[in-house]
């Protein structure tokens, strides 16, 4: 058991795999991550395209296209229940009310031809004994939380009626309409404008702080993070590179990927002649490099890197981190 | 060679206005203005970056700009020449050294064409070489943007994203111009590769003496890339000044807010400014000045007189009624 009184832990995603088995080959998109995510934290996953962010969020409700891909290792435990393995029944019972989910376009993750209230209703009806009226109370309750004017109104609406930031709005709310402990949000913030990121970014803050929701937040953007977030798991090749709270990643990071992902970020705050940018580009999950995927592009790789995978480090009871550099 | 602090772009009350119109047989109903009278200069050799939010007419004016949307109104003085009314002939002798580098690399190389045709094509359109000369300046263009020459032949699908935007950047160079327009070069890319592309763009500009419009909605991107900055909303300019004067000192209040709401990592607790609703819709904009309904220091002269864009220090203009010159 876990000592967990304070930092009660929610969710333990450990060692999770999840492979696509191509015809060209499989694809390694989650390679060995592990975390846990603590009763009302914001965990953020960082990393760039194809680090495996995304997946590791599907893997963790079995949302990923099944086949081509499957859940070859790892173990992600929910209240005892290993959700890899649960039956679909359970794991019904799980999504959207216990653990919900965030997609990323908020333009595509809405039904077009329903309007927005039928979309709340929807998902409360099916998981809450509600009657309508009920469930239509709380949906304008819900909307009005989310700082939508005349929410009565919007109820009506179909998602083309709205906004980009509105309907990122409205799919928050319907996350929330079951009172989900879990929330995953996947890039809730990087089709919107700089102003509406700011009200959203906002609105989490409010929801870890107020509701006590354990987040998980999957972004590429350090400075969403250092808005927001607790803890930070960096993703790189499909593996979790470094694990730490913010402040730690911020001013100490211990891997070479996650300094240069801060050495090459232009920021508002900052005077630079030049940014020091990292040479070469991610790598295509299909062809992860051998050893630590890391290595052709590390600055200071060293001879065992191309060989060995290096193991995870505990540097400190809450910072770890995955290089040969360390340990 | 280029002199220094000489005006080569200058923009005078620029419009560009799609009509929109309704019904079966099609009548005029209104006009969305996207870009509703701008005004700027930009000098020899400096860059000059335009951030706003979506909607707010900063793509159309770089398209408009170089003429491939057409001016509603106003003029465009290139190097002392209107070019805003130039019949097609003359205007090509203008585009050689005027290009443009898109935001999506991916919707703008064509896929059939190798790299290599992709580049040298505006070579071919007006004509300059012959195959044996144009073969060196592919070359020497690939090396320039960190290529290697053998992957001339390669199509556009066989690169990654970063890579096809270095391919952007050569043709947008084929033909040597003097003035680039950058549309959200980097928005579509990795962090890490956002960075290359950055370093790339300023290192051409350096070696070549280039003038930059560079358009972002990313405010540290521009913060890193430009000379001075100018702010629009709703198809105006609000607010323009030296890089160093706006971020010390914005003027605007939507300037402020804007600055206030760009996550960093290095600022802790700052003031926010967070803005109440969102960009009202460009085909009603609000009356006087656009900003006011989402001003929090609007005044009762906001709501009804527009205010114009006026210099309040030297340098630095502001489109406010809080500011009077």
């Amino acid at each position: 058991m876990e000592t967990g009184n304070i930092d009660a832990i929610v969710l333990r995603v450990n060692e999770l795999r999840t492979y696509f088995f191509t015809r060209r080959g499989v694809i390694k998109a989650v390679d060995g991550v592990s975390f846990e995510l603590r009763r009302g934290e914001c965990l953020c996953l960082v990393g760039e395209s194809g680090c495996g962010k995304t997946v590791t969020a599907l893997s963790i409700l079995r949302l990923f296209d099944s086949p081509p891909g499957r859940i070859v290792g790892g173990t992600v435990c929910y209240n005892s229940t290993d959700l890899t393995t649960c039956s679909p029944q359970q794991l019904r019972r799980i999504r959207g009310k216990e653990i919900a989910l965030i997609l990323q376009e908020a333009q595509s993750a809405l039904n077009p031809v329903l309007t927005i209230g039928d979309q709340i209703i929807e998902q409360m009806r099916l998981h809450l004994p509600m009657d309508t009226n009920e469930a239509r109370a709380k949906a304008v309750r819900l909307l009005r939380e989310m700082g939508i004017p005349s929410a009565e109104d919007v109820l009506g609406y179909y998602p083309h009626q709205l906004s980009g930031g509105m309907k990122q709005r409205v799919l928050v709310a319907i996350s929330l309409s079951c009172d989900p402990r879990v929330l995953i949000a996947d890039e809730p913030t990087t089709a919107v404008d700089v102003t509406i990121k700011a009200q959203i970014l906002d609105m989490f803050r409010e929801l870890k702080e107020k509701r006590q929701m354990s987040i998980i937040f999957i972004t590429h953007d350090l400075g969403v993070v250092a808005e927001i977030g607790d803890r930070a798991v960096i993703m790189y090749g499909g593996k979790d590179v470094e694990t730490a709270p913010i402040p730690d990643i911020i001013n100490f990071p211990k891997h070479p990927y996650t300094m240069g992902l801060l050495e090459c970020l232009p920021d508002v705050a900052k005077e630079v002649e030049r940014l020091n940018s990292i040479p070469g580009m991610p790598p295509d999950p299909s062809y992860l490099p051998s050893g630590c995927a890391f290595h052709p592009r590390c600055p200071r790789a060293l001879d065992i890197c191309p060989r060995q995978e290096p193991p995870l480090v505990q540097l400190s009871k809450e910072h770890k981190v995955r290089c040969h550099l360390y340990g | 060679m280029a002199e220094k602090n000489s005006v080569l772009l200058e923009v005078k009350n620029l419009k560009k206005y799609y009509p929109l119109t309704a019904g079966i047989i099609p009548r005029h109903i209104g006009d969305i203005k996207a870009v509703d009278g701008v005004s700027f200069c930009i000098k020899e050799g400096e860059s000059l970056g335009l951030v706003g939010e979506s909607g707010c007419g900063k793509s159309t004016l770089g398209k408009t700009i170089l003429r491939l949307e057409e001016p509603t109104g106003g003029k465009i003085i290139y190097r002392g020449t209107d070019i805003t009314a130039l019949d097609k002939d003359a205007m090509r002798r203008f585009r050689k050294e005027m290009q443009m580098i898109f935001q999506d690399p991916e919707a703008s190389l064509d896929p059939r064409m190798t790299i290599g045709q992709s580049i040298c094509e505006p070579l071919v359109i007006h004509n300059i070489g012959d195959d044996k000369q144009r073969e060196e300046i592919l070359t020497q263009l690939l090396l320039q943007v960190g290529l290697e020459p053998a992957q001339a032949n390669l199509y556009p699908h066989e690169l990654s994203g970063g890579q096809k935007q270095r391919v952007g950047i050569a043709r947008a160079l084929a033909l040597n111009p003097k003035f680039i327009i950058a549309d959200e070069p980097v928005s579509a890319l990795d962090v890490s590769i956002q960075a290359q592309i950055l370093n790339l763009m300023l290192d051409i500009q350096r070696q070549r003496g280039l003038t930059y419009l560079f358009i972002a909605h990313d405010l540290s991107v521009i913060k890193y890339v430009a000379h001075r900055i100018g702010v629009m909303y709703l198809g105006r300019l609000v607010e323009l000044a030296d890089k160093q004067e706006l971020f010390r000192k914005p003027l605007h209040p939507y300037t402020e807010a804007l600055l206030s709401s760009v996550p960093s990592v290095k600022t802790k607790d700052r003031k926010r400014v967070l803005l109440p609703g969102e960009v009202p819709s460009p085909l009603n904009p609000p009356s006087g000045c656009r900003f006011h309904p989402r001003c929090h220091r609007a005044m009762s002269i906001c709501s009804s007189e527009d205010p114009a864009l006026k210099e309040v220090s030297s340098g630095h203009l502001v489109a406010c009624h809080l500011y009077r010159g």
